[in-house]
C-alpha cells in the first residue's frame, strides 16, 4: 500500500460512446485501495469534458476505460484532444479493456493508440502490467517532485 | 387487469406477447444489432425462423445512442463495424428493404437503444412501420452517460407522446421500462421493481397502453421469483385500467460464465424462472457472451435452447404473488414514497432522485445521490450496506463484506460467472 503522500491524483473516465460503469467503478476502488486520489467521470466522456477536467484538476494520470468495442476510435479522439491542448499536452494517459467489436487483438491500431499519446495500452484484464505502470508512475512522480520515494504501490 | 384478459390486437407487440402467453408459450428474443443492413435482415430471418416463439431485435450502436449521426455515417462509409444497426444514419429504404417480408403479425420486431433523448431515434422508427421499443427516463439516462435527468424526463414525455401518437384501430405502439435492469447487476431488486413500475406509470401518464415492466435476473433464484412476482403485484395494483402490460425477463446482465455448459445453464435456470414467475417475454443472452458481441448463429441456439427449456419448466403457483415478501414491501414503500412527491410521475422521478429518495448504487451519473451501497452476502442475496436517503431499511447486521473493495466488487461481479462455470 502507497502511503498517501506517494499516491497520485487521477482521474478516470470512460469512451465517449462507452456506457459501461463497473469497470471505471473498479478501477476507482483499485487506485483508492492504492493510495491515489480519484476522480471518476463515469462513462460516456466526450473528448471536450475530459480536457476541462484535465485543466481543472491537473491529475498526474488519466485511466481511460473501455469495453464497448469503440475503444480504438474513441480512446485516439480522446488522446488526441488532450495532447492538442497545451495545459494537458503533458498529462500522462493510458488505456485498457475489450477495445475493439471482435475480440481480438489488433496490433496496428494498438499502435495508432500508442502513436496518438496514449503512454500504455492494456488487455483486457492484464491488471499486473497496469499496476506495474502504476508503480513505476508512483515512483517516478516521487523521484521528480525529489523526496523519498518510500515503498512501492503493489 | 392483467394482459391475458385483453382482447388480441393486431399488429401489436404486446397483443402478439398476450396472445402467444395465453397459449403457453414463452416469447423470446435477443440482443442483436449489426451495422451491416444485409447482416441485420440475416439475423432478423433467423430469429422469425428459429425454432422458437420470437419477436426481433433491432439494437443501435452507441454512436446512434448518442445521437451522433455524423460519426455514424462515417463509420458506416469507412466500412468499419459499429456495435449495432445505426438506424437514422442508414437511408429510410436501406431499412425498409431490412424489414421487407420479415416484420409482421407474426413477428413484431423491438427497436433496442439506450438514449436519454430519443426522439429523433423514435421519429425514424415510426416511420418505418416500427412501433415498439425500450428504455425509460431513469433507465437510459442514468446508466449511460451524463445526460441530465430533468431533461431526459422531457425528451421521454415527448418521445411517449411520439409513439402514442402511431395507435389506431389496427395498432397499438408498445414501450418496454429497462428499469429493472439498472447496471445490470449488484442493485437489490427492490429498486429495480420500483423503477420498473415507475417508468411503466410514466408511459402510461404519456398515452402509451401498451408496457412491459423488465426485471433482470440476478444472484439467487428465490429473491429473483420475489422480485418478478412482487413486479406483476405492483403492476396489477397501480396500472391504470386497460392497460395491457407484461413482464420481461432479462437473462442475467452481468459478467457471463465463459464455460459454454456454464452459459447454457445460466439462460435454462432465466427460463425456468420466466415460467415460474408468470414473466411471458425472456431476452435471452448467448454462450459466447463471455468472449465477444454474439454472432446470429449464437443468438438462434441460445433462443431455441431457452424456448426448449420454457416447455419443459414448470409453471409456478399464480396465488403465490400474494404473500408481502421483503422484496414487494421494500419496492412498495419507494414507489409510493416517490408518487407521494408530486402527481405527474415525471416531476415524481426528478423530486425523488434529487433527494435521495432513489439512489441507485454504484451509479456514477450527477443526478444520482450516489450515498447508497449494496453487496452479495454469504446466501447470493444482494443487500443494502447503506441505502443513503432511501425511505428503506439497510440490512442490520451487514458482514464484513459490506465495505466494498475492489477484490470484494470483482468477487461479487463474478459470483454468477464462478458458479455456473463451476
Amino acid at each position: 500500500m502507497a502511503t498517501s503522500h506517494s499516491g497520485l491524483t487521477v482521474l478516470v473516465a470512460g469512451g465517449a460512446s462507452d456506457s459501461h460503469t463497473w469497470n471505471l467503478m473498479f478501477l476507482q476502488l483499485l487506485l483508492e485501495e492504492r493510495g491515489h486520489r480519484v476522480e471518476n467521470l463515469g462513462p460516456c466522456v466526450p473528448p471536450r469534458l475530459l480536457v476541462e477536467r484535465c485543466q481543472l484538476l491537473q491529475p498526474e494520470l488519466v485511466v481511460i476505460g473501455s469495453v464497448n468495442g469503440h475503444g480504438y476510435r474513441d480512446g485516439e479522439a480522446a488522446v488526441r484532444a488532450l495532447r492538442t491542448e497545451p495545459g494537458t499536452a503533458h498529462i500522462a494517459a493510458v488505456i485498457g479493456g475489450k477495445l475493439g467489436v471482435d475480440g481480438v487483438r489488433d496490433e496496428a491500431r494498438r499502435h495508432r493508440l500508442l502513436d496518438a499519446g496514449f503512454s500504455a495500452v492494456f488487455d483486457d484484464g492484464d491488471l499486473d502490467a497496469f499496476t506495474r505502470y502504476l508503480s513505476t508512475l508512483t515512483n517516478s512522480a516521487g523521484a521528480r517532485a525529489d523526496r523519498p520515494s518510500g515503498r512501492a504501490a503493489v | 387487469m392483467n394482459a391475458q384478459a385483453t382482447a388480441p390486437r393486431p399488429r401489436s407487440f404486446g397483443g402478439f406477447v398476450a396472445e402467444r402467453a395465453a397459449a403457453g408459450a414463452l416469447v423470446v428474443q435477443p440482443r442483436m444489432g449489426f451495422s451491416d443492413p444485409a447482416l441485420m435482415r440475416r439475423g432478423l430471418e433467423r430469429t422469425k425462423f428459429a425454432a422458437a416463439t420470437t419477436v426481433g431485435t433491432i439494437t443501435l450502436d452507441s454512436y446512434t445512442r448518442l445521437g451522433e449521426h455524423a460519426a455514424a455515417r462515417k463509420a458506416v462509409a469507412e466500412g468499419t463495424a459499429l456495435n449495432g444497426y445505426p438506424i437514422v444514419a442508414h437511408d429510410a429504404s436501406t431499412t425498409r428493404a431490412v424489414l421487407a417480408g420479415l416484420l409482421d403479425e407474426t413477428f413484431p420486431v423491438q427497436v433496442r437503444h439506450g438514449s436519454a433523448r430519443p426522439q429523433q431515434i423514435i421519429r425514424t422508427l415510426t416511420t418505418l412501420g416500427l412501433d415498439a421499443t425500450e428504455g425509460g427516463p431513469v433507465s437510459y439516462c442514468l446508466p449511460y452517460g451524463r445526460t441530465p435527468l430533468r431533461e431526459s424526463i422531457d425528451s421521454w414525455a415527448e418521445s411517449c407522446e411520439l409513439l402514442a401518437a402511431l395507435a389506431g384501430p389496427d395498432r397499438t405502439p408498445h414501450l418496454e421500462s429497462f428499469g429493472g435492469c439498472m447496471l445490470g447487476q449488484l442493485c437489490p431488486p427492490g429498486l429495480l421493481v420500483a423503477l420498473s413500475v415507475l417508468e411503466a406509470l410514466f408511459f402510461t401518464r404519456h398515452g402509451l397502453t401498451s408496457v412491459s415492466l423488465s426485471y433482470a435476473q440476478q444472484t439467487d433464484r428465490a429473491m429473483d421469483e420475489e422480485a418478478v412476482r412482487a413486479l406483476r403485484r405492483l403492476a396489477a395494483q397501480l396500472l391504470p385500467a386497460g392497460t395491457d402490460w407484461h413482464i420481461v425477463l432479462y437473462t442475467y446482465m452481468g459478467v457471463f460464465p465463459s464455460s459454454a455448459r456454464g452459459a447454457r445453464a445460466l439462460l435454462e435456470a432465466a427460463a425456468e424462472l420466466a415460467v415460474a414467475t408468470g414473466a411471458q417475454r425472456l431476452i435471452v443472452k448467448t454462450a459466447t457472451e463471455a468472449h465477444r458481441i454474439p454472432g446470429i448463429e449464437d443468438n438462434v441456439r441460445a433462443l431455441e435452447a431457452a424456448a426448449a427449456t420454457a416447455a419443459a419448466a414448470d409453471r409456478g403457483c399464480a396465488d403465490s404473488g400474494e404473500a408481502d415478501s421483503a422484496v414487494y414491501a421494500e419496492a412498495r414503500a419507494l414507489v409510493d414514497a416517490v408518487l407521494e412527491l408530486d402527481d405527474d410521475p415525471g416531476r415524481a422521478l426528478a423530486a425523488a432522485f434529487r433527494r435521495g429518495y432513489l439512489d441507485v448504487p454504484y451509479c456514477l451519473h450527477p443526478d444520482n445521490a450516489g450515498r447508497s451501497r449494496s453487496y452479495l452476502d454469504e446466501g447470493h442475496r444482494l443487500r443494502w450496506a447503506s441505502v443513503g436517503r432511501m425511505p428503506i431499511a439497510a440490512d442490520p447486521a451487514p458482514d464484513r463484506r459490506a465495505r466494498m473493495t475492489p477484490d470484494r466488487l470483482l468477487h461479487a461481479l463474478t459470483s454468477v460467472a464462478r458458479t455456473y462455470d463451476h
